[in-house]
């Protein structure tokens, strides 16, 4: 851990009393006041995250948007600019190299935000598959520095506290502007299924945000612990956890953001076949009826007490007061309502399988 | 007399008796408790060895015996109700033992010893 990144917002969180940990390469705050306390100011309220650690990366040049859909599982051709399309770049076997946000800037001009603890090896993979085409990829991730504000008096918090206009900003869209003469852009997205906003900005304007946001009491600051709890209730993944090299997107129920009108792109072959025959494994969401917490990797088991899958992410939840899990499992065990058990240290705990959707979004679309 | 553990867990010693829980440092440090993972009543424990789990909304932390017995009684507040140790975590133990060695009392901390413990952790 000698070479632990910090971000901008660093010595703000400890002067908050956060709880850090490393994540992703950086030193991070898993929680300030409580996990569940931040958890339901984002349900109900509003929060905000340092979320700096993310990475990005522009790609522009004549063959941008043919480059981007050859490395990106969704079709950013056709799109206008300032709309987002969340996605995968997968590798030839269909497993998934990283997901990631597309922003269409114009024309050949695109913004990715890929997760920061995969910044070198996507660096990597996008270099060495630009052979061929006239693009130019420009590393971003050391000058841009991120916040996310969520949840449903987001939009108020920005306009009134921030003094950004955002009304009127779609869900998925965004906005390149000028604040305080700082170029800055603007966001309707966010990983924890409320309404709400992510800003892209240099490091002193960041700074100056949330300072802001923490004086105005309107924005409760909240640590990666909780964004955790928030995006798995509502079924979102956790590259490491849902998804990974050997998980495919299909496999993982996300054959909606694979689109298969591109004629080329890679990983295709595979994704395909799994789309048109079923993958051999599947995604699902688990209940139990005990208040034990299955955890990621724990065994998940049929009837004969055979391992079918393993727990990907498991939480007591928070918005849902139940022992809750998703698990990746063969496909034979997917059926809904199908009643499969999970091993807990000593013990086997019976669970039934459910939709991995826990708790209701509620996106401002 | 209470005795702590290396791993934070404490013994309030009454005669053959050890109620057994964590320490105020531990459940600080874990945060929101949302699950106790305890033994069944009649369950032996081994000094050392684990025993259940406290668990936190993002992690789970596995208890170990300060001392070796038979569990004679869990509290079954925790099980519905697994707050109480954030609450009070000295007055909420999580299982009642009848000691078979009391001796092995003598190589866990006394309270001084403890915080001085917990000092050397944090810094």
């Amino acid at each position: 851990m000698e070479n632990i990144k910090k971000t901008c917002l660093h010595s703000r969180h400890i002067d908050l009393g956060a709880q850090m940990t490393p994540f992703g390469g950086f030193d991070m705050p898993i929680q300030y006041s409580g996990i569940v306390e931040e958890h339901q100011a984002v349900r109900n309220a509003c929060g905000v995250f340092d979320v700096s650690h993310m990475g990005e990366v522009n790609i522009s040049g004549p063959d941008a948007e043919k480059y981007v859909n050859h490395i990106f599982t969704n079709n950013v051709s056709g799109i206008s600019a300032g709309k987002i399309l969340y996605g995968m770049m997968c590798n030839p076997e269909g497993g998934v190299v990283d997901d990631l946000l597309v922003y269409k800037r114009g024309e050949n001009n695109f913004f990715l935000v890929i997760n920061a603890a995969n910044i070198d090896k996507d660096m990597a993979w996008i270099e060495k598959n630009a052979t061929g085409y006239d693009v130019e990829i420009n590393p971003l991730s050391d000058s841009i520095s991120q916040l996310a504000v969520q949840g449903p008096e987001s939009e108020a918090v920005m306009e009134q506290v921030l003094g950004i206009s955002c009304a009127d900003l779609l869900f998925y869209t965004f906005r390149e502007e000028s604040l305080d003469g700082r170029h800055i852009l603007v966001s309707r997205t966010g990983y924890t299924g409320e309404d709400g906003f992510e800003i892209y900005a240099d490091d002193d304007t960041i700074m100056n945000m949330w300072d802001t946001l923490i004086a105005s009491g309107r924005a409760l600051p909240c640590g990666l612990g909780c964004r955790d709890t928030l995006r798995f209730e509502v079924g979102l993944p956790l590259y490491g956890d849902e998804l990974s090299e050997t998980i495919s997107p299909v496999e993982a129920g996300l054959g909606i953001f694979v689109n298969l009108d591109k004629p080329e792109f890679i990983g295709r072959d595979v994704l395909a076949v799994q789309k048109a025959e079923g993958a051999p494994r599947k995604l699902i969401g688990l209940e139990l009826a005990d208040r034990a917490i299955p955890r990621h990797g724990y065994e998940v088991l049929n009837d004969q007490e055979e391992v079918v899958g393993y727990v990907t992410t498991g939480y007591r939840g928070i918005s849902v007061d139940k022992s809750i899990a998703a698990a990746l499992v063969d496909t034979s065990y997917a059926a809904k309502g199908t009643p499969l058990s999970i091993r807990i240290r000593r013990k086997t705990f019976p669970a039934t399988v459910t939709a991995k959707k826990f708790y209701k979004k509620s996106y401002k679309k | 007399m209470i005795y702590y553990s290396k791993s934070h867990e404490y013994a309030r010693v009454e005669g053959n008796t050890a109620f057994i829980g964590i320490s105020d440092y531990a459940q600080k440090a874990l945060g929101n408790v949302v699950y106790v993972d305890m033994p069944e009543q009649g369950d032996d424990v081994t000094a050392g060895e684990e025993f259940g789990a406290v668990e936190s909304v993002k992690a789970a932390s596995d208890l170990f015996a300060p001392v070796s017995g038979a569990v004679v009684n869990i509290n079954e507040a925790l099980i519905d109700n697994p707050r109480l140790v954030n609450d009070d975590a000295m007055a909420n133990w999580i299982i009642e033992v009848e000691m078979t060695d009391p001796s092995e009392l003598e190589g866990l901390m006394d309270e001084e010893a403890y915080k001085a413990f917990c000092a050397s952790e944090t810094h």
